[in-house]
């Protein structure tokens, strides 16, 4: 009942401030492409994008459930949490794997928003989920690594102090387990940048900052590496599940603003002299979508429960994603229909927040790709690929 | 020095408020609540005073049902240090919220009590003046500015056409007017800070004050729906129809 009362509390608190960035705001941003850096600011000043960092680097050492509590009113909010969500979940990689002198050095940083780790390479134009092919090395040179290959995807790496890369140490073939050879390395991208890295900025349907990322014989220090070397998709796997439960969150988030302002609208819109919202054909999609997003709300909530009881969620987070962003994608095309001819026009944001809507059936892991794990891994149904 | 600052728990400014099908009040029935916006500015002021030291201690007070305490919380989240809620689940008038605002004076000897100018649902604008004329203090309502030096307090004062200077001996009474501050959001470390945050909860009973309302709401309407316009062609015509409305 404490804890129900405390996310409560937060939800006030980042509603209170969500207040401050209307439509208004998001239009502009969207317009330009520009990055919502005012938002990022007045979140990691008011502490949201630290709730998961321990108290003694300076966070707020809050469980996942409250972190995706924060995301999800963020969305529910009409704000767009893409911008930063990413700052609250990637440092777990160096909580849960860092040396000690690593954390020190970057959690309290990263804690107070001075440092921003928000950009995390993995994905490559000739591997997506097949994370095992990636071609990116890194190549131990006395007391540095030298990195070369390419980074697609790469979410905000321009607005981020820090990459955590994901690259080749031995490869494929000299390694005993194919899962074997990856590493983890933290980047300080600002001695990197036009030392060996660029950054190039994708245009795309939504506003999200993403790029590529090229290394050009990148020198990194030796004390990059995080953990141990040749350890790093194990390392990586861990930190999905929590990314996997707070876009969940985010999904279900998007879905409640999809469905009010559906209601809202149908309640208020005139046609034939009644509320459109009176004619069945009206209601149902929106009833229908309600149900679907407290189904997928449900099962956000049970893996947050699962991840914070030390237990693997990685079916539960995976099944969270699956169905909250099926949920709010759902809701964003019921949302469009209701206007009308309306839900195109910009100043009703319905348009921009069913384009942001549409990604996460594909990222940060698609459909598809949850599906075979279910049932590979579940189910025990024959491996597919 | 003390500062008290009352807080009301309100219906959200942002929810268009609908009549309940009786005509006897607003329905609030799963109607999302929050702060009175302008308890908010008094909050934040208190605060202000506070970090630059012109007070010790801020003390928020709401009188109202177990739900205020939500609301206290937020104060304390903003940054007060502890809270009591006058707990009661019926309609308690301005006069009855300031007598026992006075008790709680009485017992807490603040060097000021500041209050919103009025409360977003009732809008009555009344309670910072009786608690003023109750506890025979001075008052400054409708703050634009408010500086403490020693043991007065000079207040800014929102009139019409302009601005009023007073100043008052502390102890006083302030209530805030919209353009006082902008208040700060709560920060989640301070979220998190306010849980161990002591919250008393007390009865009217306690202070001794009769609750029963004095007055009667005989009905409640909504606003009349608007009417749409008329376009004219010209000034005369425009002219002409307010002379037909007795306007002009």
């Amino acid at each position: 009942m404490e804890q129900r009362d405390d996310l409560d509390e937060i939800r006030r608190a980042v509603r209170a401030l969500c207040e401050e960035f209307p439509g208004e705001y998001w239009r502009a941003k969207d317009r330009e492409r520009a990055y919502p850096g005012e938002f990022v600011d007045a979140l990691t000043r008011a502490g949201f994008l630290a709730a998961l960092i321990p108290e003694e680097f300076g966070g707020s050492g809050l469980m996942l459930d409250a972190a995706a509590v924060i995301m999800e009113e963020i969305q529910a909010a009409g704000c767009n949490g893409a911008s930063a969500h990413a700052q609250m979940y990637i440092m777990n990689t160096l909580l849960r794997y860092g040396s000690a002198e690593q954390k020190a050095r970057y959690l309290p940083g990263i804690a107070s928003g001075e440092l921003r780790l928000q950009a995390f390479g993995v994905s490559e134009p000739t591997s997506g989920t097949d994370t095992l092919s990636l071609k990116t090395r890194a190549v131990r040179d006395g007391d540095h690594y030298v990195v070369n290959g390419q980074k697609i995807w790469t979410s905000r790496a321009e607005h981020s102090d820090l990459l955590l890369l994901l690259a080749r140490t031995t490869p494929r073939e000299e390694v005993e387990k194919r899962t074997e050879g990856l590493s983890i390395f933290l980047v300080d991208m600002r001695e990197a940048i036009g030392n060996g890295l660029t950054i190039k900025p994708i245009r795309t349907l939504m506003n999200h900052s993403t790029t590529e990322v090229f290394f050009d014989d990148l020198r990194i220090p030796a004390s990059a590496l995080v953990g141990e070397e040749g350890k790093g998709f194990r390392y990586i796997l861990s930190g999905m599940n929590a990314e996997r439960i707070l876009i969940a969150a985010e999904c279900v988030g998007d879905a409640k603003w999809f469905i009010e302002k559906a209601t809202g609208y149908a309640s208020d819109r005139q046609v034939f002299g009644r509320p459109i919202g009176q004619n069945q054909g009206i209601q149902f999609p929106i009833a229908r979508c309600y149900a679907r997003m407290r189904a997928a709300e449900l099962m956000v909530h049970h893996a947050a429960q699962v991840y914070d009881a030390g237990g693997n969620p990685g079916a539960e987070a995976n099944m969270a994603k699956l169905l909250a962003s099926e949920a709010s994608w759902e809701a964003a095309d019921m949302c469009v229909q209701t206007f009308g001819g309306f839900g195109f026009a910009e100043e009703y944001d319905v348009e921009r927040k069913f384009r942001e809507a549409r990604l996460y059936t594909v990222a940060p892991i698609s459909t598809n790709l949850i599906l075979s794990y279910l049932a590979e891994h579940v189910l025990g149904l024959p491996r597919s690929y | 020095m003390k500062i008290l600052v009352p807080v009301k728990r309100v219906i959200d400014y942002n929810v268009k408020p609908r009549v309940k099908a009786d005509g006897t009040g607003v329905d609030l029935a799963n109607v999302k609540m929050s702060m009175n916006p302008f308890d908010e500015i008094a909050v934040e002021e208190a605060l202000r005073l506070r970090e630059k030291g012109a007070a010790t201690e801020v003390i928020a007070v709401s009188v109202g049902p177990a739900k205020a305490t939500e609301t206290l919380r937020t104060a304390l989240a903003m940054g007060a240090d502890r809270a009591i809620l006058v707990q009661t689940d019926d309609e308690v008038e301005p006069l009855a919220v300031a007598k026992i605002l006075k008790a709680i004076a009485d017992a807490e000897a603040p060097g000021l009590v500041i209050l919103g100018k009025q409360a977003i649902d009732d809008d009555s604008n009344q309670t910072g003046q009786m608690l003023a004329a109750l506890m025979g203090r001075p008052q400054g309502t409708f703050a634009n500015e408010v500086t403490v030096e020693g043991d007065s307090v000079t207040v800014k004062r929102e009139i019409d056409g302009g601005l009023e200077t007073v100043k008052l001996s502390l102890p006083a009474i302030v209530t805030t007017d919209l353009r006082l501050n902008e208040p700060r959001y709560a920060s989640l470390p301070n979220i998190m800070k306010a849980k161990s945050k002591p919250l008393d909860t007390k009865s009217p009973a306690d202070y001794g004050v009769d609750t029963a309302p004095r007055l009667k709401t005989v009905k409640v309407n909504e606003p009349p729906v608007r009417q749409a316009g008329i376009k004219v062609a010209d000034v005369d015509e425009l002219v002409g129809k307010l002379k037909a409305l007795g306007i002009a």
